[in-house]
């Protein structure tokens, strides 16, 4: 038996395979994603986006849709949260720790799995995006690693999403505990406006917001307009501070759901 | 023969949600299978099954007590275990969409078995459990007893020593159950250790070689069908006469031959007249009842079921606490 054959990886591709066949099969989920995303993207560029100047006069439209790729990524935590604690009132997690497989791979299955389906629909986006002005000024190298740092993301809102997923009783309460913490959490940030135009109170908020560190990453690595709020740390270096962001949710998140994992119905 | 499952006084405590109240779900569970042996654990909703399986297929920690599964701790040595059983519960745990090839494809992969191994022993079973065709489509256009039947499939991709079936017939309708009890049938036949829970006594009749009656958290009774219908007493022999007024000369008559107190009841014209011997006593209390001119409308000979066993350890009737208890702890 060779080492792919069985034990923790093994486990884990078994468990993510599963979970990228079952998109097809549920393509309302995809479809609903990306709608939402469009609309996002439709509501600002052409409605609100008249009414929200840039700073130094950019391009609204270049400036909107990094935002909206961030938005898009920071709301799939609830698709893993639903998924797993459907998975959970299914009773297929029980069915899994009844198996002699590595307990990590029901986990980093699926984090895998929606990294993978997140890559599929920022693919789309982006084709959205160049449909409606959007452009990437930097190069193919910046581009990579601009959407290194998206899928870096993707990876933190899934741990994130697998930890509420286990801790709520059902689907709708996973449902509507992601929607309310992720919605704040982009609409406090550079996502949909120039930062300056935010209250003060709320502008510290904003600034270390891992939301607004990652858009202006990818801001700067596209060459879309970049309006920072300030001289403060976040903005000089949003790169260095999203990665640290991306590091310090994993490290805390991570854990969590695996212990929540051990302990479930114990 | 050695055992293949042993447990020894499980506990299991739950704070209720209403306060510091412990609910003890188990009580002192003993139990232990033989391997190649049938024990059917029998007994209403709530009566703390469903926590026995999950306490040996480790899926749940015990607060006391130990069990072991083909020597292995379930505690202790949990990923033993898992490795040497197979588990199917009440909820049908099987991906609704995937197909049902991938199911069980994927769950032979978890049992660590090898892709062209995995590949072969799904065709196998797919065949077996008569879901040949069937295993294209993805569950959700699965019938009932076919998403069962693909669970059970699930539980013995890992050939399995010992097999735990967690009412593996609740829900189904007549004709689907017969079925399952057939493929459970043959299971058994091939030698596997089979824990069976069940709310029917007549499943536990049919499949099982030993039978625990479980009720709030404890083992009220074991023993095979007929040690436990002996229990309550042996045979009657059960005659409905047609005249009420020959009633008191029945009771005469019969008391003759009766191995114990022979009970009348007027309104129904009904005798209940307690014997040992099997059919020739029916015979004989006709030839008795003939030669005095009682016309009988109706007599035959009754054994006790599993129904009035649990009526006489419990007090109340299997089916009426499924009722009243619906929530399984």
């Amino acid at each position: 038996m060779s080492v792919m054959e069985s034990g923790p990886v093994s486990d884990a591709m078994v468990i993510t395979w599963r979970n990228l066949k079952r998109i097809p099969r549920i393509p309302e989920l995809a479809i609903f994603a990306i709608l939402q995303s469009i609309m996002f993207v439709l509501l600002f560029a052409f409605v609100f986006g008249g009414a929200i100047p840039l700073p130094d006069g950019g391009n609204y439209k270049e400036f909107l849709m990094p935002g909206i790729f961030v938005q898009t990524i920071a709301f799939a935590s609830a698709t893993t949260a639903i998924g797993m604690a459907d998975d959970m009132g299914k009773g297929l997690i029980d069915r899994f720790r009844s198996l002699p497989m590595a307990r990590s791979a029901v986990l980093t299955g699926r984090t895998f799995a929606d990294v993978i389906y997140q890559a599929g629909i920022l693919v789309v986006l982006m084709l959205a995006g160049l449909a409606v002005g959007w452009r990437v000024n930097n190069g193919a190298e910046k581009f990579l690693l601009a959407v290194l740092l998206l899928l870096g993301f993707a990876y933190v809102m899934a741990w994130i999403g697998v930890w509420i997923g286990l801790a709520v009783p059902n689907t709708e309460t996973a449902q509507q505990l992601t929607f309310v913490t992720i919605f704040p959490l982009t609409f406090i940030s550079n996502v949909f406006v120039p930062p300056e135009s935010l209250p003060s109170f709320l502008q510290p908020i904003a600034e270390w917001n891992p939301v607004s560190t990652l858009t202006a990453s990818c801001r700067e690595l596209f060459g879309n307009p970049n309006p920072n709020i300030g001289d403060g740390f976040p903005s000089q270096y949003p790169i260095a501070v999203t990665i640290g962001w991306a590091i310090l949710l994993v490290a805390i998140f991570a854990p969590l759901a695996v212990r929540k994992y051990r302990n479930t119905s114990r | 023969m050695t055992n293949a499952i042993v447990a020894e006084d499980l506990v299991k405590v739950y704070k209720s949600r209403r306060g510091s109240k412990e609910v003890r779900a188990l009580d002192g569970v003993s139990l232990t299978v033989p391997e190649g042996t049938v024990l059917g654990l029998l007994g209403p909703n709530g009566a703390g099954k469903t926590t026995t399986v999950r306490i040996l297929t480790t899926l749940l920690r015990p607060d006391g007590g130990h069990a072991t599964v083909s020597g292995f701790d379930v505690v202790k040595q949990s990923k033993d275990v898992r490795r040497i059983m197979g588990l199917s519960g009440q909820y049908a745990a099987v991906d609704e969409n995937l197909t049902g090839w991938e199911n069980l494809y994927m769950f032979g992969r978890l049992y660590e078995l090898p892709k062209a191994e995995t590949k072969k022993r799904v065709g196998e079973l797919l065949e077996q459990f008569n879901l040949s065709d069937a295993g294209d489509r993805t569950i959700k256009t699965y019938s009932g007893g076919m998403r069962r039947r693909l669970d059970l499939a699930g539980a013995l991709i890992g050939d399995p020593h010992v097999l735990f079936l967690d009412e593996p017939t609740t829900g189904l309708d007549p004709r689907s159950r017969l079925a399952m009890w057939d493929v459970i049938r043959g299971l058994v036949k091939s030698g596997t250790t089979l824990l069976l829970t069940t709310q029917y006594l007549e499943e536990a009749d049919e499949l099982a070689d030993r039978i625990a009656v479980v009720d709030t958290g404890k083992i009220i009774a074991e023993g095979t069908a007929d040690e436990l219908k002996a229990q309550i007493g042996g045979e009657r022999v059960e005659i409905i006469i047609s005249d009420a007024s020959r009633m008191d000369d029945v009771y005469r008559l019969l008391s003759t031959v009766s191995t114990g107190e022979v009970q009348i009841d007027k309104r129904t014209r009904k005798v209940i007249s307690p014997t040992k011997g099997g059919a020739s006593r029916v015979l004989e209390a006709a030839k008795i009842l003939d030669d005095e001119n009682v016309e009988i409308e109706d007599i035959a000979l009754r054994r006790p079921s599993l129904d009035d066993v649990f009526l006489n350890l419990t007090g109340h009737k299997a089916e009426e606490i499924a009722v009243e208890e619906d929530e399984n702890v």
